[in-house]
């Protein structure tokens, strides 16, 4: 259990794992997420399963500290310590009518579930996903095959259309397409944009968030976040959440707290 | 009476300048000499009330005869008749409220150091290396499964795998032992004789899956297809928060939080290990319990130069061990009594700089029998902290009476379950701990264990419920 069994990688410094795991697997619905623990002395990370396949999750790792760094070192056969899940609410998938996915950068892979159940339910799904550039652009065949419509940006104009995935959304308002949901999962500044550019027309908005979590089972509360003037617990009561009531803010002042001690860790794992 | 030593023999501990520096445990434990000395303190009382004050009945002055006797052997014997993890209960029971304060001697004197001598026995054993397996019972071809593996789980499969039947425990974190592990600290508990007690019942026979969430990973109902009985010890787990504005602000901590940082995850051997904790300079500690305390001496061992303790009532209330208390105070945990957060400040960070208070008097007494705590009007003051431990209290979580339809829940989301038998209303389901009783103590958790497993052996045996 918990052995890696393949990994790919997708872009710099962005990898996939199929890690064995059959219990989660059976239960795995789209929005789920893992808990990670790579080996004793390890930090436990949450991370969103990308998709199942018989015995095996896809994980989807950005590397951007000292845990994921680790993780990108890890080669097949590996066994992680832990792997603990599903965890967190599924995404409420229902038929709506027209559905838009925005997935940003690493947030690409956990949007991808969510578009296949949308796609497969009935809904008519419009995909939006982005990158800083080209060689960052993650899923978009899979993306492609789940969508009835599939617009791309980069940051940089490399690939799709120049700017980021609000002007994609900004557009497809402005030309009066009819959208009854929007989901978008991403970078905060990301979802915090989206949840603007929908909220003067309406849109009903859902965001997976991503603070900082320990459990990841509801006994900690560090993972808490404000939606609509009230303290939730994102592993237990999410991660997905009504965009235009998340307290944004928040959520970034607190995904800083440990800033110092993660650059020591990096500074020590790099020097190994 | 016979002349008696009025104090108990002291215990040998860390000093207090020495240990605020480390984690590792503050006392030391007795001498066999200081435990014989201890022992014969006991009047070996005809009508030993004693017993009647032990939430599980143990022969308190039989235990101590053997240990004056210096028959340690029979001593620890005659102890795990009734009490399966001695050395745990030994350094965390509230003896003052149990039996050592129905002693005999304490009308007068200091009692008995019942718990001391709990201690030294259980450690006494330890000392002699591996503890001896019973002979392997016959099987009797059920199986069991326990949910959670603090004290009520443990105890329920270290009983039944000795009956012969097939246990499997299921516990949600990575380690074993539940609060014992995440939440007492282990300058209070080391973790080594939380991993004995979890090695033994392993060696007994019972088989130990972590990392597995049950209402997650598989429901209670996809276990009772494979089982023929489910216990849950799933605790008091989920960390309540007052509501007051600004808690979110960073800095803030549930107890919970703080504390599986530290021991769980061992923060406090950053970088070596890797999760981070906050290294505050001015922390504050809200609540009086043992978690409360727990906290404050943790953060003080993290560096904090001021530590505090901010609690409604007064010190007469507070409601954690008197060890405890009279350690934190050695240690120089600053008490604030009386004392009320109502707000949070933050620099423009959203760190939390600043913590509002106001002062309280104590009323009439309320429901839980102590004087209610009531806001003086207008006496609000400021604390300057840059770290604030919410230590306030926890409730069951709802995670596995959420995902179990059938199975009945009081109004604090707790398992209803008999006291005498620990059956829930759902069949073959069978609870106790603080699940059922919300968060309480380890003897509780340990005595409920026992009365589950006692009739989940009837019941697996003749299938009536
Ligand atoms: C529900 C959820 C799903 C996620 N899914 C994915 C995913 O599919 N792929 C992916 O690459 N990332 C995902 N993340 C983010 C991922 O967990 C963090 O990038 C990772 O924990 C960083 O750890 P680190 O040690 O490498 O970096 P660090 O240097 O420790 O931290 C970098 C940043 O990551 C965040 N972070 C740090 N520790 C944690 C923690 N224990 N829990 C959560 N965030 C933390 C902090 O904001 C921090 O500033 C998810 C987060 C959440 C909450
Ligand atoms: C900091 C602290 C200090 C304390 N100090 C003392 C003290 O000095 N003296 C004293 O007597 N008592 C003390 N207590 C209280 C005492 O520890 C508890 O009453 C006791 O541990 C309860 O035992 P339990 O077996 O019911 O539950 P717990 O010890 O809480 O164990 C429950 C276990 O179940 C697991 N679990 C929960 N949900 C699931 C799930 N869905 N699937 C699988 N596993 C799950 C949990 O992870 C946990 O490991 C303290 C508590 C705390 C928090
Ligand atoms: S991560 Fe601990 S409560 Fe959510």
């Amino acid at each position: 259990m918990n052995r890696i069994l393949k990994k790919l990688e997708l872009a710099p410094e962005v990898k996939l794992f199929e890690i064995n795991s059959p219990l989660i697997t059976r239960k795995t619905l789209p929005g789920q997420f893992v808990v990670v623990r790579i080996c004793e002395e390890g930090e436990r990370i949450p991370l969103t399963i990308a998709d199942t396949k018989e015995d095996t999750i896809v994980l989807v790792v950005q590397e951007v500290g000292k845990t994921t760094k680790h993780m990108g070192t890890l080669e097949e056969g590996y066994e992680l310590s832990d792997v603990i899940g599903p965890l967190g609410k599924p995404t409420h998938i229902e038929k709506l009518g027209t559905v838009v996915c925005v997935g940003g950068g690493i947030g690409i892979a956990p949007i991808y579930p969510i578009t296949k159940a949308m796609k497969n339910i009935g809904n008519k799904v419009i995909s939006i996903i982005g990158a800083r550039s080209k060689d960052l652009l993650i899923f978009e065949e899979k993306m492609k095959k789940v969508s009835d419509e599939l617009y791309i940006t980069t940051d940089d104009g490399s690939y799709g259309r120049k700017g980021f995935v609000t002007d994609e959304l900004n557009g497809l308002i402005d030309e009066g397409r009819n959208i009854d949901f929007v989901m978008a999962i991403g970078p905060v500044v990301m979802m915090y944009a989206v949840a603007e550019v929908t909220r003067p027309h309406n849109i009903n908005t859902m965001v997976s968030l991503n603070p900082i979590m320990v459990d990841g089972t509801g006994m900690c509360g560090a993972c808490r976040v404000e939606v609509g003037g009230k303290t939730r617990f994102t592993c237990v009561d999410g991660p997905d959440f009504d965009a235009h009531q998340v307290d944004f803010k928040l959520l970034m002042d607190r995904q800083r707290i440990y800033l110092k001690q993660e650059e020591e860790s990096m500074r020590l794992f790099k020097r190994h | 009476m016979p002349k008696v030593r009025p104090k108990k023999t002291p215990i040998p501990k860390q000093s207090p300048k020495k240990r605020v520096k480390n984690f590792n445990e503050v006392a030391l434990g007795y001498s066999e000499k200081q435990a014989v000395k201890e022992a014969k303190r006991c009047l070996q009382c005809k009508k030993p009330v004693c017993i009647s004050g032990c939430p599980v009945e143990i022969d308190i002055p039989g235990f101590i005869k053997l240990i004056a006797e210096k028959d340690f052997k029979e001593a620890i014997r005659l102890m795990k008749e009734k009490n399966v993890l001695p050395a745990i209960c030994g350094r965390v029971c509230p003896q003052e409220d149990q039996c050592e304060k129905v002693c005999v001697l304490a009308e007068k004197f200091e009692p008995v150091g019942i718990g001391r001598l709990e201690r030294f026995i259980a450690d006494w054993e330890a000392e002699q290396g591996e503890m001896a397996l019973p002979p392997k019972p016959s099987l009797t071809g059920k199986k069991v499964a326990v949910v959670g593996s603090g004290p009520a789980g443990l105890t329920v499969a270290g009983d039944l795998v000795k009956l012969g039947h097939s246990l499997t425990i299921f516990e949600a974190l990575h380690k074993t032992g539940g609060v014992l592990v995440y939440g007492i600290p282990e300058f209070r508990l080391p973790k080594a004789i939380v991993q004995r007690e979890v090695d033994y019942v392993h060696k007994l026979g019972a088989e130990i899956v972590t990392s597995f969430v049950v209402g997650k990973t598989k429901t209670v109902d996809e276990l009772l297809k494979e089982y023929d009985a489910v216990f849950l010890g799933t605790g008091a787990g989920l960390p309540w928060f007052m509501q007051i504005p600004g808690e979110n602000y960073n800095g803030i901590y549930s107890a919970n939080e703080y504390l599986t940082r530290s021991n769980l995850m061992k923060a406090y051997l950053f970088p070596k290990y890797d999760t981070p904790i906050v290294r505050g300079k001015r922390v504050a500690v809200i609540g009086g319990g043992n978690v409360a305390m727990d906290s404050a001496r943790t953060g003080l061992r993290l560096g904090a130069e001021k530590s505090m303790i901010i609690y409604r009532r007064s010190r007469k209330e507070l409601p954690a061990r008197i060890e405890e208390i009279e350690n934190a105070e050695e240690e120089g945990i600053v008490f604030e009594f009386l004392t009320l957060p109502v707000r949070y400040y933050t620099d423009d960070k959203g760190w939390v700089k600043e913590m509002e208070c106001i002062r309280m008097k104590l009323g009439k007494p309320d429901a839980s029998g102590r004087r209610r705590p009531l806001p003086i009007k207008g006496s609000n003051f400021k604390i300057p902290v840059d770290t604030v431990v919410v230590a306030i209290g926890q409730s069951p979580n709802p995670l596995v009476p959420s995902t179990t339809p059938g199975l009945e829940t009081g109004k604090h989301g707790n398992i209803i379950a008999d006291e005498q038998t620990g059956k829930t209303s759902k069949k073959g389901v069978f609870a106790g701990g603080d699940i059922v009783t919300g968060a309480a103590t380890v003897i509780l958790a340990m005595g409920a264990g026992r009365i589950a497993a006692k009739s989940m052996d009837e019941y697996l045996n003749t299938g009536e419920w």
